[in-house]
Formats: structure tokens, C-alpha cells, sequence
């Protein structure tokens, strides 16, 4: 690099960086943005299904039902409610007020006590597939432990000829933030990174300053860099944050080195900048260049990252699909490196394939940008 | 008043040229709902259909194998490899390279002869919280079946009550049926609030607005003449990725065309009357978007499309009934799905005309008296 090109590019950072700090908007949107949208995503976004209203429709009370009802009432995942009569539940299920029944016939006690099956009728409401399964998962674990209770109580030796002993690794607990918080973190740094250059580039057309530039002597790939050096810094700046926030606030375990983490969001925080920057250089119409940011950056990044659904239960034409969204590759490396450490060949096998991805952004980007105007 | 419905014509006619006069823009309003409802319908799943799993398996007996079987050959495994040393099974979950290592232990099936309780572990990857949950589901299905079927055979005692779960609408929990329909609400939110953010904002830009401002027209003309055209397109585009919804991905349409279509028009209104609420407080184009942008993150996450409204914080609950997705969504569920009637869907169809005529009363307020 030469001294003239030193100096040039000194001065379109320099001139980028008060633009910064006099027009807060940027620092807006890498500052604020962010932590608005983690505080309430982090704290609303959850899969861990509570409170789950259940009703709960005995039809012969005794102290048989009452054991199992306990076990519902006594469990933390859900809030039950009582029905003398099953047609009330059904109509109370229909209407959205309860998410489950719990059915006892009157004739569950004598069964239960000559040894025949009593059975226990469950309903659940099925139109929330997910919500659904896990409910069913814990209403059968409701009945396992009551069923255990009540054998014991009654001098029988329940016996269960296997029994699955279940082994979470890295997220023991199973709570839904510590796997969802990372993804977000990937999903807010898309949005911020491709929003910062989007509106600069188009800032400069906008107010015409783009014509003032291209009379310098700055070549554009002089003026690329000048204005992505700083918005890196401000998005890294972003980046910290949210970090931090996921660490202290949401409790999220940080397991991987600071190293490997500030390199991974490096190498995000670029590609998510040149993304921003193509799409400002491709549609200089607004309404074209925000209908793609939105295509391009959000939805992807909230659907097909692997953020909330899991990649390898999609179809195979859309799997090869989400290999070309890079927000894929930030959400498995914040993921691994939150939760698990340091897992180096998933770390390098992700940041190679951002690499690439970063390397194409920025030579479409170079090429689609023209020192002239139209 | 007909010169009124003229004027108002007039102005929607003006707009909707506006808007389809320029290629990309008409591109950009056509493909990517289209790519998008391709895309995301397939890839918004949360059924589980490609575990993989590796088996540890130190026990050469009968029932272990036959346990084995079962689990790689259900529909939802898919066998990666037999391990042969413990060693194996760290590097596999770390690198993703299989979600759950089954692991039976040598006296696995000396254990289940003699009556003792064999212990299968199951080594699951909890990067994924919901996978990890949900395959524990499935795992223990296979398990519980197992169970039954050998207590039964070994004349075993069985247990003295059993659990019979029957989900309603939705016998087979096909979460597409959740998902397609949910995606009609939300592609038909970010259409409308994008062709209506920029509406007002166009014409501030290119200083036309004033001259809207000292023609005839009264504010709410102006008003009406914004709304329409993004109505109308909402409203084809809506259909559109409902006709989809049913023919393309066969989600059962059990309910009332006109229950569903009441609260489409609410919603679309509601999303107009945001849309054009950012528009007149934006200056340029640039804030429009921003500020479309600005709420449909929110609103999409904080919809209920993907995570249970039911799951977050009363203060988020809350601030969830100023977002007219979250109505749309529970009506389009309810219809699609329930079949559900007018009556029971009445809670839901007027906090949407709430929040349409409080938007639009501003919007047509802010277009007064926000001149610069």
C-alpha cells in the first residue's frame, strides 16, 4: 500500500467516522437496535412449554384420583383446572381455555384396584404440533411417577423392564434459552450489519455526496473499505453487548475461549456488512433494496439458520437451499461455542464456508460498483 | 359525495400506478412472497423425521439387538454407526455429526432376563433444546412399546393403568399444519406494512404531498385513496397463500371461508393503518422502511407464529395484544384447523378493528399536522 493510498483511505475513515458520531442513527441501530431486540426476544422467544392449563374432569372422587391429580397439581409445568363433567372440558378445550384434559371415568378406581387397565383419557390440543408433543412428554412422566408412588403404596414392586436414562449433554436443564439466545444474537448482528452499510451507501446518493466522492482522487475500492472499517467497528462494538448480555443476563454458559468467539463474529460481522453494502449497490430504488434486505436478511436468517428449526428435518432441496444463508454458519458456531467450547472442526468447517460466502459478497459488490454515475 | 368517491378513486387509481408502473417493484411484490411460501413452508418444521443416532451397543444378547432394531428401524432414526468403543461416542455429539448415541451396557439383556430393570442411556445433544426434548419423546415411545410387549410375553405383571393420549384436530401433530397457515399471516403482513409504509413517504420525498395536501381532497380521502390499493394487494396476495396453504400443501380447511376472510380484512386494515402511520411520520423513504422494518421484527417473533405466546413473560404477553399477528394467527389456526365459528372467534376479531381505526385516525392525523 502506498503512502498516497494510506492517506486516502485515513481520510474516507476519518470522514466515515465523524459522519458516525454526528448523525447518531448508526449508533442507534448498532446500540440500541440490539438491545432492545435481545431484551425482548431473549426473554420472550421460549420453547420450554409452561404453565400448560389442564383440565382435569374426575368423575368418581375418591383417594385413588386424588393421588394422581396431586401429581399433576405438585408438577411445575402445569396449571390445572377442575370439571365435574367431561362435556364441560371438551367445550372449555374447544374454546381455547384449556390446552389438555385429563380424563378419569368413574369405574378408574375399581379397575385400577382389581388390576385390569384403567385407563387415563388425555386429550390435547393438537394445532401447535410442537406445545403438543412436549405436553404429552410430560404427562407421561406424570404418570410414571405417580404410578411408581402408587405400587409402592400398595406393597407392589412396579417393575419396568427398560428404562431409558436420558443424558443431555451441554444443556442438562433443557432450557430452551441457552439454545435460543445464541441464534438470536446471529439473527439481531444479520439485521444490524446489513442495516448499517445498507443505509450509508444509499445515504450518499441520497444527498448527493456520491458525486462529490467520485471527483476525488479515492479509488472505490478506497471508498468500500473506508466506509466498512468503521460500521465493523460498530457492529463489534454491537456484538460486545449482546455478548454480554447473554452471559450475565440471560445466564446463557459461555463455554468456548473469547478468541475463537471475537474471530467467528469478525468474520460474520463482515459478511452481514457486505451483504448490506450489495444490496444498497444492486437497488438503488428503496422500496426494492428494503423488500430485499427483509427476503434476504431477516426472514432467512429467522427461518432457514437453524435458529429455532432444526436443518436436517428439513426437505433436502430446501437443506441445499440453507447452505447458501451464511446466517447458518454464524448460528452453529455461537451455538457450539456457547454451549459446548471450543469444538474446532465445527468451528473451522463453518468459518471456511463464511469465508467463501465473504469473498463472493465483496467481489459481486466490488464489480457492481462503478465510480459513475447513471 | 360522488365527486368524493371520485376523488377517492382517483387518488387509489394514482397509487396502485405508482407502485405497479415500475418492473422491479412489481417483481419484487410477486416472487418473493411466492419463493418464500415454497421455501419456508417446507423448512418450518418441528417434526423430527432424520435423527441420527449411533449405537453403543456392549451386550450380544437377544433383546439388546432386538431393542436396537426397533430404534433403527422406526421411521424418524436414521442409523450413522455402530460404535465400538466409548471413546467414539464424545467426538460423534460434539461435532454434530449424530444427535443421540444409544448406549446398552453388557449386562443389558442379563439384567431384563432376570427382572431386573435394564438401563438403556441414551447420550442426546442438548445444543438444540426442543430436538433434545422431542427425540426424548420419541425414544421413549419406542422404549414403552418394548416394555409392553416383553412384560406381555414374559407373562410379566403390566401395569395397573395406562395413559391413552389423543390429540385433537391434529391427530398426527403435523406441525406444517401449525406452520403453513401461520405464514399466511405473516407474508401477508409484511407485504401490506411495506407497500404502505412507503406510501406516504414516497411523496414526502418528492415533495408531492403538499401539493396532495392543498387539492380538494379532505384528509380521510387521502386517507381512503393510501389504504385501498394496499388493501387490495394484501388481499390477493393473502388469497393467494391461502389457496396455496390448501392445494398446495393440503393443510385440512375445516372452517368457514367467511369466518377466515371477516378476520383477513380486519388484519389487512390494522396492518394499513401501521403501515401508514410509519409512513406519515417518516420524512423519506429510508425512515419508512426503517420503521416497517422496525415492527414487523417484533411482530413476527412476538407473534406466536414459531414460540407460544403462552411461554413468555407477563410483561411481553402484554405488549403481544397491540400486535394484530397475534389475532390473525389464533383465527387462522382456529378456522383452518377447529373450524371454528364466528362466536368464538369474536374475542379476536375486535382488538384488530381496535387497533385499525385508532392506526388510521392517526395516520390521517399525523398527515395535517406533521408538515415540514
Amino acid at each position: 500500500m502506498s503512502a498516497a493510498q494510506r492517506r486516502r483511505l485515513k481520510a474516507m475513515i476519518r470522514k466515515e467516522s465523524l459522519q458516525i458520531l454526528r448523525d447518531l442513527s448508526s449508533i442507534a441501530i448498532a446500540f440500541v437496535m440490539p438491545l432492545l431486540l435481545l431484551l425482548l426476544f431473549g426473554y420472550g422467544v421460549s420453547l420450554d412449554a409452561r404453565h400448560i392449563r389442564l383440565a382435569l374432569v374426575v368423575e368418581q372422587p375418591d383417594a385413588n384420583t386424588a393421588g394422581l391429580t396431586g401429581a399433576f397439581r405438585q408438577s411445575e409445568y402445569f396449571d390445572p383446572v377442575d370439571y365435574r363433567h367431561i362435556k364441560n372440558a371438551e367445550e372449555a378445550l374447544v374454546s381455547h381455555e384449556v390446552d389438555g384434559i385429563v380424563w378419569l371415568r368413574s369405574n378408574f378406581s375399581d379397575l385400577l384396584l382389581s388390576d385390569s387397565d384403567a385407563v387415563i383419557g388425555v386429550f390435547v390440543n393438537g394445532i401447535d404440533a410442537n406445545t403438543a408433543r412436549i405436553t404429552q412428554g410430560y404427562i407421561e412422566g406424570v404418570w410414571q411417577t405417580w404410578l411408581i408412588s402408587y405400587a409402592r403404596s400398595h406393597g407392589q414392586e412396579v417393575n419396568i423392564p427398560v428404562e431409558l436414562e436420558p443424558r443431555v449433554w451441554f444443556n442438562a436443564a433443557v432450557r430452551s434459552r441457552n439454545f435460543l439466545v445464541p441464534g438470536l444474537i446471529a439473527v439481531i448482528m444479520t439485521l444490524t450489519g446489513a442495516m448499517l452499510t445498507s443505509m450509508v451507501v444509499a445515504r450518499e446518493w441520497e444527498r448527493g455526496t456520491m458525486e462529490a466522492l467520485m471527483v476525488t482522487p479515492v479509488r472505490i475500492g478506497e471508498i468500500i473499505l473506508g466506509k466498512l472499517l468503521p460500521y465493523f467497528v460498530l457492529g463489534m462494538g454491537g456484538m460486545l453487548m449482546s455478548v454480554v448480555m447473554a452471559v450475565w443476563l440471560f445466564e446463557v454458559p459461555l463455554r468456548g475461549s473469547i478468541l475463537a468467539l471475537t474471530a467467528a463474529s469478525a468474520l460474520y460481522m463482515l459478511v452481514a456488512l457486505a451483504m448490506g453494502l450489495l444490496i444498497s449497490t444492486v437497488a438503488r430504488n428503496q422500496f426494492v433494496a428494503g423488500q430485499i434486505a427483509i427476503v434476504a436478511t431477516f426472514l432467512p436468517a429467522f427461518i432457514l439458520s437453524g435458529f429455532i428449526f432444526q436443518i436436517n428435518s428439513m426437505p433436502e432441496a430446501v437443506q441445499v437451499i440453507t447452505h447458501i444463508i451464511p446466517a447458518r454458519y454464524f448460528v452453529a458456531m455461537l451455538q457450539t461455542l456457547f454451549m459446548a467450547g471450543d469444538i474446532w472442526p465445527v468451528i473451522l468447517a463453518n468459518a471456511g464456508a463464511l469465508l467463501l460466502i465473504m469473498v463472493i459478497l465483496f467481489s459481486i459488490a466490488r464489480r457492481k460498483s462503478h465510480k459513475r454515475l447513471d | 359525495m360522488r365527486l368524493v368517491l371520485q376523488r377517492i378513486l382517483a387518488l387509489a387509481i394514482k397509487e396502485l400506478l405508482a407502485i405497479l408502473k415500475d418492473k422491479r417493484s412489481r417483481v419484487v411484490l410477486v416472487a418473493p412472497p411466492i419463493l418464500q411460501l415454497m421455501v419456508f413452508g417446507y423448512a418450518a418444521t418441528f417434526d423430527l423425521n432424520d435423527i441420527t443416532v449411533a449405537v453403543f451397543n456392549e451386550d450380544r444378547g437377544g433383546p439388546a439387538r432386538d431393542l436396537v432394531a426397533r430404534v433403527i428401524g422406526s421411521p424418524n432414526f436414521h442409523l450413522y454407526a455402530y460404535l465400538e468403543h466409548e471413546g467414539e461416542i464424545e467426538p460423534l455429539i460434539d461435532r454434530k455429526e449424530v444427535m443421540v448415541v444409544l448406549r446398552l451396557g453388557p449386562n443389558f439383556s442379563d439384567d431384563l432376563l432376570s427382572g431386573r430393570s435394564a438401563k438403556a442411556q441414551a447420550i442426546i445433544d442438548g445444543r438444540n433444546s426442543n430436538t433434545a426434548l422431542l427425540l426424548q419423546g420419541y425414544l421413549r415411545r419406542i422404549v414403552s412399546d418394548f416394555n409392553q410387549q416383553w412384560a406381555q410375553a414374559h407373562s410379566q405383571p403390566t401395569p395397573p393403568s395406562t395413559v391413552r393420549i389423543r390429540p385433537w384436530f391434529n391427530s398426527n401433530l403435523v406441525s406444517r399444519w401449525f406452520i403453513v397457515p401461520g405464514i399466511a399471516g405473516l407474508l401477508t403482513l409484511v407485504i401490506t406494512t411495506i407497500v404502505t409504509s412507503l406510501s406516504v413517504a414516497r411523496e414526502r420525498e418528492a415533495g408531492t404531498f403538499d401539493q396532495l395536501l392543498v387539492t380538494p381532497m379532505r384528509p380521510f380521502e387521502i386517507l381512503i385513496g393510501k389504504a385501498l390499493p394496499s388493501i387490495l394487494i394484501g388481499s390477493i396476495e393473502g388469497s393467494f397463500i391461502l389457496f396455496m396453504a390448501v392445494f398446495w400443501f393440503e393443510v385440512p380447511f375445516r372452517g368457514d371461508l367467511g369466518a377466515l376472510y371477516l378476520g383477513m380484512f380486519l388484519f389487512i386494515l390494522s396492518a394499513v393503518g401501521i403501515g401508514l402511520m410509519i409512513s406519515s411520520l417518516a420524512v423519506t423513504q429510508q425512515q419508512g422502511m426503517l420503521g416497517a422494518f422496525l415492527f414487523l421484527v417484533p411482530a413476527v417473533i412476538l407473534s406466536g407464529f414459531a414460540t407460544p405466546i403462552a411461554n413468555m413473560p407477563e410483561v411481553v404477553q402484554t405488549l403481544t395484544y397491540a400486535n394484530p399477528l397475534r389475532y390473525f394467527l389464533i383465527i387462522l389456526r382456529s378456522v383452518f384447523l377447529e373450524g371454528t365459528s364466528y362466536q368464538v372467534l369474536l374475542p379476536y376479531y375486535w382488538p384488530m378493528l381496535i387497533i385499525a381505526i385508532a392506526t388510521l385516525t392517526l395516520a390521517g392525523w399525523l398527515f395535517r399536522h406533521r408538515m415540514n
